[in-house]
């Protein structure tokens, strides 16, 4: 742990598949990363070429937290595939905090395992797993598991690189514009477009169990909420009342969908969509924009409101009669809250100066940390681990989708091959 | 109404394209707001975007179909008072005729209270509207927020270009 991480550390530089359409670049990472070499993986009949040291060690590099080994200062040394053949000092002396090796092996019944130990040099202990076993097709996913487990391993925080994130994309002038709703891996890769239209799609959320994705749509002119099955692509419309039908997202159960209506009187208000039986709830009733609720592991209801005459943030607990309560005191703009998996912190939109930024609010303490630098941000999402938020920013005029450390420290730019892309939200850990 | 020179190719395009019906004659009923406790599934008929958008009047203040606002405001300027008063008197004398009000926001800020934002604006010409006369029936609102901009970029230009109201005429 010498050396320092360079600011602009290339995390794609070591060949992005043809089919990422994100590239992930850390663009701030931590002083004294964890320098850590991840040996290419033994091979036994697997016809995939797909290079799973090399996976894992980008997956370990986007954190911000890991400096991989080049592969080229490792041309002079022995390429150990198991932990018992790890000679610690040789790798000790090249300034490595951990070494990784594995084996990817074609199994009998058409499944690829993947075995990898951890190994710490400056200890010499050997930590045996973590292995996943995945069809020959998802080898990448395999990975990526298996990163997760490293990540776990190392730091303590169990990883979400094999989790998905949703994110709209807009290519076109205005006003001839068309939307494109994406699902990929988090890394960018497998991007699977879920929708298309010409008039505009917003707001998307991920059900719990990563299987359905709910959002806006103006496919008809007029907005409509729908929730669509991630795989067989089956869409229903849930909600095109009168008015506005917006801000869709799911409570913690996947039983419940909270969304603003306005009626045709144009008054905002949340309210919460029982799925299965399609009760409706009003949970607020204000004359001011009362909309973008989402609801805690608690079950405590946060959302925006400007009935304080600019928007700030407030919380209510469904079933309760308690007037909302005020959130947010710190600046005139406090909007899009989205809280942490624990329940204990508040991702926000903040007026930081003339800037919209990203801010974190301590629930507890009410300590607010403005996170992110640029001038028109937007859209916070949490990483299910609760430790990154992925959201969106401005770059050159065109939306970027970018990732900060919940610290602030590490930030990184998922960059698009074309077009715009905004409104990251990032999905539930996968069975 | 004299001349209703049904246009729009563009509007009818991106209707075909997004797979929306294109109602010919009967408008369906606006559905009623939403109550406290609404058993009622999606409201199929809660559609008003799908009619069909026309030339509408031509002449004069008129042919001026775009109220533009301040930052974070709704109210109506002063600048934009005398074209809302010239819809306002052409619609009293034209029962039949209805209009959309189509609002926006500029691409700063939420998304979603943007979407607020458009609607209020919204709101404020339809009311506006109706202090002078014309019938609710012929009035309806949509908001698109920051998604429809007509204009590209982070400048104050182009903000206050996208902060607007467009009076739609429907056929």
């Amino acid at each position: 742990m010498k050396k320092l991480v360079p600011m602009l550390l290339l995390a794609c530089a070591l060949a992005a598949p043809a089919s990422a359409q994100l590239r992930i670049t850390i663009t701030s990472g931590v002083t004294d990363p964890i320098d850590i070499a991840i040996v290419p993986f033994a091979r036994a009949g697997v016809s995939d070429p797909l290079d799973v040291a090399e996976v894992i060690q980008r997956d370990l590099e986007s954190t911000g937290r890991f400096k991989g080994m080049p592969r080229s200062d490792m041309a002079a040394l022995s390429k150990p595939t198991t932990a018992a053949e790890v000679v610690a000092a040789e790798w000790k002396q090249l300034n490595n905090d951990y070494v990784v090796v594995g084996r990817v092996t074609s199994q009998t019944d058409g499944t690829v395992r993947i075995d990898a130990e951890l190994v710490n040099v400056l200890t010499g202990l050997r930590i045996s797993g973590p292995y996943s076993i995945v069809p020959a097709a998802s080898i990448r996913n395999g990975a990526h598991r298996v990163a997760d487990a490293l990540f776990e391993k190392i730091t303590g925080v169990r990883g979400a690189f094999s989790t998905r994130i949703a994110y709209v994309s807009v290519d076109g002038k205005p006003p001839n514009q068309r939307y494109e709703l994406y699902v990929a891996d988090s890394d960018g890769a497998n991007r699977v477009r879920i929708l298309a239209s010409p008039l505009p799609i917003m707001s998307p959320a991920w059900s719990p169990d990563g299987e359905w994705l709910a959002y806006v749509s103006f496919e008809r002119r007029t907005s409509a909420i729908f929730v669509q099955h991630r795989r067989t692509g089956k869409k229903t419309m849930v909600s095109a009342r009168a008015g506005i039908n917006g801000a869709p997202s799911y409570s913690p159960d996947g039983k419940n969908l909270l969304l603003t209506l306005s009626g045709s009187n144009g008054n905002l208000d949340v309210y919460l969509l029982e799925l299965a039986s399609n009760q409706l709830k009003r949970l607020t009733d204000d004359p001011g924009i009362d909309t973008e609720a989402v609801m805690s592991v608690d079950g405590t209801v946060y959302f925006t409101s400007d009935r304080s005459g600019n928007p700030q943030i407030y919380r209510l607990t469904p079933g309760s009669n308690e007037r909302p309560k005020r959130v947010t005191f710190t600046g005139s703009y406090n909007a899009r809250p989205r809280v942490s998996p624990d329940g204990r912190q508040l991702a926000v939109l903040t007026q930081d100066g003339g800037a919209f930024r990203i801010a974190v609010q301590d629930l507890a303490t009410n300590n607010v940390q403005v996170l992110s630098k640029g001038n028109q941000e937007e859209s916070p999402s949490f990483a299910p681990n609760g430790t990154m938020l992925i959201f969106a920013g401005r770059e050159r005029g065109q939306g970027v989708l970018q990732t900060i450390s919940v610290d602030g420290q590490i930030s990184a730019r998922l960059d698009a091959d074309a077009g715009e892309v905004r409104e990251p939200v990032w999905g539930p850990f996968l069975p | 109404m004299k001349k209703l020179v049904p246009i729009s190719a563009l509007l009818a395009t991106l209707a075909l394209l997004a797979g929306c019906p294109t109602k010919k004659a009967d408008v369906p009923p606006p559905t009623p707001p939403p109550a406290t406790e609404n058993t009622g599934v999606q409201d199929p008929n809660a559609v008003v975007g799908d009619d069909t958008a026309i030339a509408g009047p031509p002449e004069g203040l008129l042919a001026q179909r775009i109220i533009y606002f301040d930052f974070d405001r709704s109210d109506i300027r002063a600048d934009s008072q005398s074209i809302v008063a010239a819809h306002a008197a052409y619609l009293a004398k034209n029962p039949a005729q209805k209009v959309r009000l189509e609002g926006h926001a500029d691409e700063r800020g939420s998304r979603e209270y943007n979407i607020g934002l458009g609607e209020r604006r919204g709101q404020a010409v339809r009311r506006a509207l109706a202090l002078q006369g014309v019938a609710e029936t012929q009035l309806s609102t949509v908001s698109y927020g920051e998604e429809r901009p007509v204009e590209a970029g982070s400048t104050e230009q182009a903000y206050s270009k996208n902060r607007r109201v467009e009076i739609v005429y429907l056929k």
